[in-house]
């Protein structure tokens, strides 16, 4: 689905990413994973072409995307719940949800609308109130809502869980997992790493801009310098 | 009433006529800043070309013997309009658009030189003195005691509170209730995530250009036809006046672009009306350095939503 081929990305003279070879296949969750500042972001949204790759290949559903304005990268069926959640503050939760389907039609609206209501009950209740209003959870929400809006193939989550309390957390995971049994294929980013490596088929590591480690979610999960770096232990 | 109240009721009615065409073209500044954060030094340039295009159509259409005076003016309008907003979309693109993404100041040097310009070349195609019109609309009614003040609402004045009402109704529909108008929010917001969205901001930003040169030309038609004059001098004045206004109701706010106008306008009438005129852009720029150093944000500045 997914295919990202020796990618470098540069902010400026930094390189912030290297080589970076990561492959995410069709209905599947792979998780990244890497302490603060590894590149984690920079990668989602350099697959988004934001910033763009500097060297390599990013190839989505069997069409190379490397080098495309983002604008149309995000039409081809792929979606992005980005880090700080960045919904629209000042619009209200219908106008978010409605920006996600931006080019789709009533109907489809419409569907997918209802859809992300019911997974998300608290959207409903907070329908007509402007996003900053409300919490960080509902906004972490609201931010997954807007992202299945536009009825995506494939969704990018960068730390849906950050600053959230426990039991939201695990509501969020149990989206993540829904979102896959409806045949979304996911590529998360967590820091947190136990959680997103228990759910996912696939992790892939990365330190300071290299991927330096890749298998499945349980081999991670038990491998001892995972644990120590990342799972405390 | 009393004569001070008949001649403060006249005042009322010039401020808010002048106000409404400052209102008119702070929204090109408002929005622009809103959606860019850049101040679109060429906006009053627009409006003053907006005011040559529909002197030269009704010129033109009277000279070609054509009467019917509602229809000469609504041709007028409507090529002011599309030529302006030609200006306002062009001038976004070559002079702004490749410098996106570089220091704030670079595109506001580029803003400057885009006035400068605009005014040289009207200059240079249609000579740097007044051209006039004679009064198209003339008549209104007269009310208030003979005696004492006579008090004119002419059908001008009334023209140019009906077009600005409409105009701004218009607006505020389409902002807040289309596709297009959520995604200016949007954009103005974050722009980036309204790209993550799939939407072309540059074409997002491109409208907001559009729609403050459409409202600037129809600002140049009203004013033009009131004063009956134009040069290629007007624009400057009139940008710095919208802008003052923009600023004083809060930048970046469309309503507050509204509400400044209109008080910047009564403002000067009532300066004018009360001094020596000469006093009027004394106090409105004043008002400007006031509004900057106790409320930067403006009267309607955007209130900032608290995030959790
Ligand atoms: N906009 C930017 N400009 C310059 N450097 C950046 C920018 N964004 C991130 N970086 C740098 O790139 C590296 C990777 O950052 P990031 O992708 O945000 O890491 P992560 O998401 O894993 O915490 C860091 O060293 C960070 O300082
Ligand atoms: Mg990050």
């Amino acid at each position: 689905m997914l295919q990202i081929e020796k990618v470098n990305t540069h902010y400026g003279p930094i390189q912030a990413l290297h080589d970076v070879t990561v492959e995410v296949k069709k209905g599947e969750i792979v998780t990244l994973i890497g302490a603060n500042g590894a590149g984690k972001t920079t990668l989602m949204m350099t697959i988004c072409g934001d910033p763009k790759a500097s060297s390599g290949r990013i190839v989505f559903d069997g069409e190379d995307i490397t080098g495309l304005p983002t604008s149309q990268i995000m039409r081809k069926g792929l979606a992005i719940v980005p880090e700080g959640r960045r919904v629209f503050a000042r619009l209200t939760v219908q106008e978010n949800l409605h920006m996600g389907a931006y080019f789709r039609t009533k109907a489809e609206y419409e569907e997918s609308l209802s859809h992300v209501l019911e997974l998300f009950p608290r959207l409903r209740e907070r329908f007509s109130q402007r996003a900053g209003t409300m919490s960080g959870g509902e906004q972490q929400m609201l931010a997954i809502g807007r992202a299945m809006m536009s009825k995506p193939r494939m969704i990018l989550l960068d730390e849906p869980s950050l600053g959230l309390a426990p039991i939201i957390i695990q509501q969020i995971f149990e989206i993540i997992e829904q979102l896959r049994s409806e045949g979304v294929t996911i590529f998360l980013v967590e820091q947190n790493a136990n959680q997103a490596l228990k759910i996912a088929d696939r992790g892939y590591v990365l330190e300071n801009g290299r991927v330096v480690m890749t298998g499945s979610g349980e081999s991670l999960l038990t491998d001892e310098n995972v644990r120590k770096a990342y799972l405390g232990g | 009433m009393t004569e001070a109240s008949l001649y403060l009721l006249q005042q009322l009615i010039n401020g808010l006529t002048i106000g409404s065409t400052y209102a008119l073209i702070a929204i090109g500044y408002t929005m622009v800043y809103g959606i860019i954060g850049m101040i679109n030094f060429a906006h009053g340039e627009i409006y003053m070309i907006g005011s040559y295009i529909s002197f030269i159509v009704i010129a033109g259409l009277l000279g070609m013997g054509m009467v019917a005076l509602p229809v000469i003016l609504l041709i007028a309008l409507i090529v002011a309009v599309l030529i302006a907003s030609t200006y306002g979309w062009t001038i976004e693109r070559v002079a702004y658009r490749p410098l996106r993404g570089s220091n704030r100041l670079i595109p506001l040097i580029s803003a400057i030189g885009m006035s400068i310009f605009l005014q040289n070349y009207v200059v240079l195609a249609q000579g740097a003195r007044d051209i006039a019109l004679p009064p198209q609309i003339s008549g209104g009614w007269n009310f208030g005691d003979p005696q004492l003040f006579e008090v004119s609402l002419s059908y001008m004045q009334l023209i140019i509170w009906a077009a600005t009402f409409v105009c701004m109704t218009a607006l505020t529909l389409f902002i807040s209730r289309s596709r297009i108008g959520r995604a200016c929010r949007a954009c103005a917001e974050d722009r980036g995530m309204t790209n993550l969205l799939g939407i072309d901001t540059d074409r997002t930003i491109a409208m907001t250009f559009i729609i403050g040169a459409a409202l600037a030309a129809v600002a140049g038609l009203l004013l033009g036809l009131y004063y009956g004059v134009v040069n290629p001098f007007v624009g400057f004045i009139a940008g710095l006046k919208a802008f003052t206004a923009a600023v004083l109701g809060g930048i970046g706010s469309i309503p507050g672009a509204m509400l400044g106008g209109l008080i910047l306008g009564v403002t000067e009438a009532l300066t004018s009306a009360y001094f020596p005129s000469e006093y009027k852009d004394v106090v409105s720029f004043g008002l400007l350095v006031l509004i900057l150093l106790f409320r930067p944000s403006g009267l309607l500045g955007k209130p900032e939503v608290e995030k959790v």
